[in-house]
């Protein structure tokens, strides 16, 4: 019996349990002092649905051996002009968030292709050159924000007329459109099915593409390149497909993301985006080298409402806001604690 | 003479396998004593027991006793064994490259002077006395007849000269009585190895006890008192430098009783009428096993062997063609020229291939038996492939399919497994072979590589896959390519055994031939190829 227990600690890992403990505890807090446990539970599930996307962006480039995707920047950079064009041509609703995901996707698309190039080249290293990739993608777009020939009034300057906002609301394009979508409100409890929904759609298109013949080549790739090869597969090509998918899942995931928050940020906000995402798959059980969608729902599921619930419980308990400091012990907690582990478990 | 070293009656188990039986040894002052043997015969291990290496410990240590100038000694750390005055020159060189040759001689063992800040912290902080460790190095080198500046830097030397700065360390130590080299003329040029043997003469001269471990059987007989032959873990013959001729040594070193099944008989024998794959100066990169340009014509059917002593090429030959490694020349199949940097067109073209490298590039290791059973059919030939829904163009992989394909295979091959979901990095070296030729056989393939196929399994698996290359080959007409370092076993089911030395090929021999011109050919002796059927 303590035998089998502690097998099953071993394959959930102790840090998970942790975290499950930990968000249990909270909620438990939480109903303690009053809070409406169903309004907690409803934000947490926006909060889900809106993260999520990014937090898949991680699986291809983990299964293609290229690791944690720290350059998810560029993909969210991609989603970002896809928005703005959309926007700038004054679409609304639906149709808006289509345009945003449809422009987006080509140049998605291509950078990734530039950005898997480059991976390529730094074998090894692909985690720290990502991550430089991302910081400084992000500035040289500052640049462009700036110079676009968007003019549409809404998105510029309202002096001067030149340079975008730093931040554009979306209430009058496809800001809310998918969190509106099938809501179901029992009580306290709304469920986002939309929302929810959409994610959840986009991890099946991802589980089904893992179980095609490409997707098999591309975990092999990851998990054994020479195996890959003596196999018959294009090592580099195949992870020039991962990076690519993980890119225009972070395009995809912006605008998702943006439309849930109401509020499309542009300059610096894209440059620590990746780390949350990192920080969330991990917490779902992925390693470097191996993650599942299983890794992503849960994982996203357990950071989103430990974040989402910490505010409100420890603003009433102690009366000050400590979630952003634990924001950032966790999630840069359970990132460190991954790359110490030079690997095994799962 | 005075005797410096004696191992009596040394037994070493690994894991059950007995690898060295009652070997004894002898070596006196003065004299130049050569151990030979074929790759796996137990040099190595004799080598770790005398130098006390943790691997032996760790497994349990050995059995007999080591005399050390004529007293018994207890070796469990190579530290007891240098200072009992062993030396040991490795086949590797472990020098460092930015450092000059009197700083690598006296490496961890210079000389120094006190002064202040060393009185006050200790002796790390001593300055070093660079002319004398420069006087010591150039005795050592002198000692060899070398001529070589003891103030260069080591990084821009010749190999050989690399050389006799090991060795020059190894003498440079006060107490030194017996060196031991392992292969050391592996790497030299011819005019290298020869300046090497007249060094040792001279070393040996100087009352040093030498044991030098060598391939090249005409530099043992040129310059061993006494050769002792190992095989197999036992010592099979002890000959003085006098009555050792090469044929003599080459046939002690390679000879064994060859048990030769009678083998399935063959609708129609392979012959050179029928060529199914023809190379033409095949070159590959491979580090440590570069070929050279490999001239070799396989007929269709045949079981072919490639023998040869480890790093002489012989594994390039496989790895080369299926594009794993970097390799120019001609290759043709069924008289069409064969891309040699495109795996997956080998694999369409009818060509398999069960690397030697089984966890590496053999096997994903974290992935189901099954899984790895079918993927390289899935990826190469569209196996196992099913629509999404009836009909429609994505196509996953059909998993019933994999499943039932990967059970038959298991009952086929008689895998040993809790089943067809088991990681394969569970299972034994011998089960996990059989996987790896499960996905071979599961590609049907035209030609078949197996690279050291028997390789770190045990004797009984040994043979369940040496029956089922043959069973391939004998019921799916199947040609097989078997490369091995134990030449035995290729006698025993090969057609025609190619021996590759240096990279090139030296001769093809019948599995019946003698085994003095095995041993020859594989210490690169030439002669004439002797075709057989």
């Amino acid at each position: 019996m303590k035998q089998r227990l502690e097998n099953l600690v071993e394959r959930f890992g102790i840090p998970r349990l942790i975290i499950i403990a930990f968000v249990l505890v909270l909620f438990i807090l939480g109903s303690l002092t009053g809070l409406s446990t169903g309004q907690l539970l409803s934000a947490s599930l926006v909060r889900f649905g809106m993260n999520g996307i990014l937090v898949l962006a991680m699986v291809p480039t983990i299964s293609c051996g290229v690791g944690l995707n720290f350059g998810l920047p560029v993909g969210i950079l991609c989603g970002l002009v896809g928005a703005l064009i959309s926007m700038q041509l004054e679409l609304k609703g639906f149709g808006g968030l289509a345009a945003a995901l449809l422009f987006s996707l080509p140049l998605a698309a291509i950078l990734g292709w530039l950005y898997a190039w480059l991976l390529n080249r730094v074998q090894g290293q692909e985690m720290m050159v990502g991550t430089y990739v991302g910081f400084s993608s992000v500035a040289f777009m500052c640049i462009f924000w700036l110079l676009a020939p968007f003019d549409n009034p809404e998105l510029i300057w309202a002096i001067g007329g030149r340079g975008l906002r730093y931040t554009l609301t979306l209430d009058k394009h496809f800001g809310k459109v998918l969190n509106g979508f099938l809501l179901l409100k029992i009580g306290q409890l709304e469920i986002p099915f939309g929302l929810v929904g959409a994610f959840l759609l986009l991890c099946l298109l991802v589980q089904l593409f893992l179980k095609t013949k490409v997707g098999l080549a591309m975990q092999a790739a990851g998990d054994n390149p020479r195996f890959a090869r003596a196999a018959g597969i294009d090592v580099p090509q195949m992870r020039t497909v991962g990076i690519v998918l993980s890119t225009i899942l972070g395009a995809v995931g912006i605008i998702i993301y943006a439309q849930s928050y109401g509020f499309l940020q542009l300059y610096m906000a894209p440059l620590m985006m990746a780390f949350p995402a990192v920080a969330a798959i991990l917490i779902g059980g992925a390693s470097l080298e191996k993650a599942t969608v299983g890794h992503v729902i849960l994982g996203t599921f357990l950071f989103q409402t430990l974040l989402t619930i910490a505010l409100p419980v420890t603003s009433h308990i102690i009366g000050g806001d400590i979630s952003e400091v634990a924001r950032l012990i966790i999630s840069n907690g359970m990132i460190l604690y991954a790359l110490t582990r030079a690997s095994g478990g799962r | 003479m005075a005797q410096a070293l004696r191992m009596q009656g040394i037994t070493k188990k690994y894991y059950g396998t007995t690898v060295l039986k009652e070997v004894g040894l002898e070596v006196d002052q003065g004299e130049i004593h050569a151990l030979v043997g074929e790759n796996g015969a137990g040099k190595s291990t004799l080598m770790n027991i005398l130098f006390g290496m943790p691997v032996i410990h760790q497994t349990g240590g050995y059995e007999g006793e080591i005399y050390i100038g004529g007293e018994q000694v207890d070796i469990l750390a190579p530290a007891d064994a240098m200072a009992l005055g062993i030396g040991m020159v490795h086949q590797e060189f472990m020098l460092i490259p930015g450092f000059t040759v009197t700083e690598n001689i006296k490496l961890n063992r210079e000389i120094s002077r006190p002064n202040l800040l060393s009185r006050l912290f200790g002796k790390s902080l001593e300055v070093l006395d660079m002319d004398q460790m420069g006087r010591d190095s150039r005795a050592a080198l002198d000692k060899l007849g070398v001529g070589i500046d003891e103030w260069l830097p080591v990084a821009g030397l010749p190999v050989g000269y690399m050389q006799f700065v090991e060795i020059a360390r190894e003498i440079d130590k006060r107490n030194v009585r017996l060196l031991v080299f392992d292969e050391p003329t592996a790497v030299l040029a011819e005019s290298e190895a020869e300046l090497f043997l007249t060094a040792i003469r001279k070393l040996a001269q100087s009352g040093l006890a030498i044991l030098f471990i060598s391939h090249r059987l005409d530099e043992v007989a040129a310059v061993a008192d006494r050769i002792t032959v190992l095989r197999d873990g036992e010592v099979v013959g002890r000959l003085s430098g006098e009555e050792a001729h090469l044929d003599r040594i080459a046939e002690l070193m390679v000879g064994r009783k060859i048990e030769r099944p009678a083998l399935p008989a063959r609708v129609r024998e392979p012959s050179d009428e029928d060529i199914i794959l023809d190379m033409r100066n095949l070159v590959v990169d491979m580090p440590g096993e570069r070929l050279n340009g490999l001239d070799l014509a396989i007929r269709r059917g045949e079981i072919i062997g490639l023998g040869g002593l480890a790093g002489h090429g012989k594994v390039a030959v496989a790895n080369g063609i299926m594009g794993l490694y970097p390799a120019t020349g001609e290759v043709m199949k069924d008289g069409e020229p064969l891309p040699l940097d495109d795996p997956a067109e080998v694999l369409r073209r009818g060509i398999a291939f069960v690397s030697e490298d089984r966890r590496g590039t053999g096997l994903l290791l974290g992935e189901s038996l099954e899984h790895n059973i079918a993927f390289t059919s899935l990826q190469a030939q569209d196996r196992f492939l099913k629509g999404f829904l009836p009909g429609s163009w994505l196509k996953l992989q059909d998993s019933a399919e994999i499943r039932e394909h990967g059970l038959r295979m298991i009952k086929e091959l008689d895998i040993r497994c809790r089943g067809p979901e088991q990681p394969v990095r569970r299972l034994s070296g011998g089960n996990q072979q059989k996987v790896c030729l499960a996905r071979a056989l599961t590609l049907s393939p035209e030609i078949l590589f197996a690279s050291e196929p028997t390789r770190g399994i045990d004797v009984g698996a040994k043979n369940l896959v040496l029956d089922l290359l043959v069973e391939f080959n004998r019921k799916m007409n199947m040609t097989v390519v078997i490369t091995s370092s134990e030449l035995a076993e290729l006698r025993k089911i090969c057609d025609r055994i190619a021996i590759i030395y240096q990279g090139r090929l030296v001769g093809i021999l019948d599995p019946d031939a003698p085994d003095v011109e095995y041993g020859l050919m594989m210490a690169g002796g030439k002669r004439t190829g002797v075709t057989g059927g």
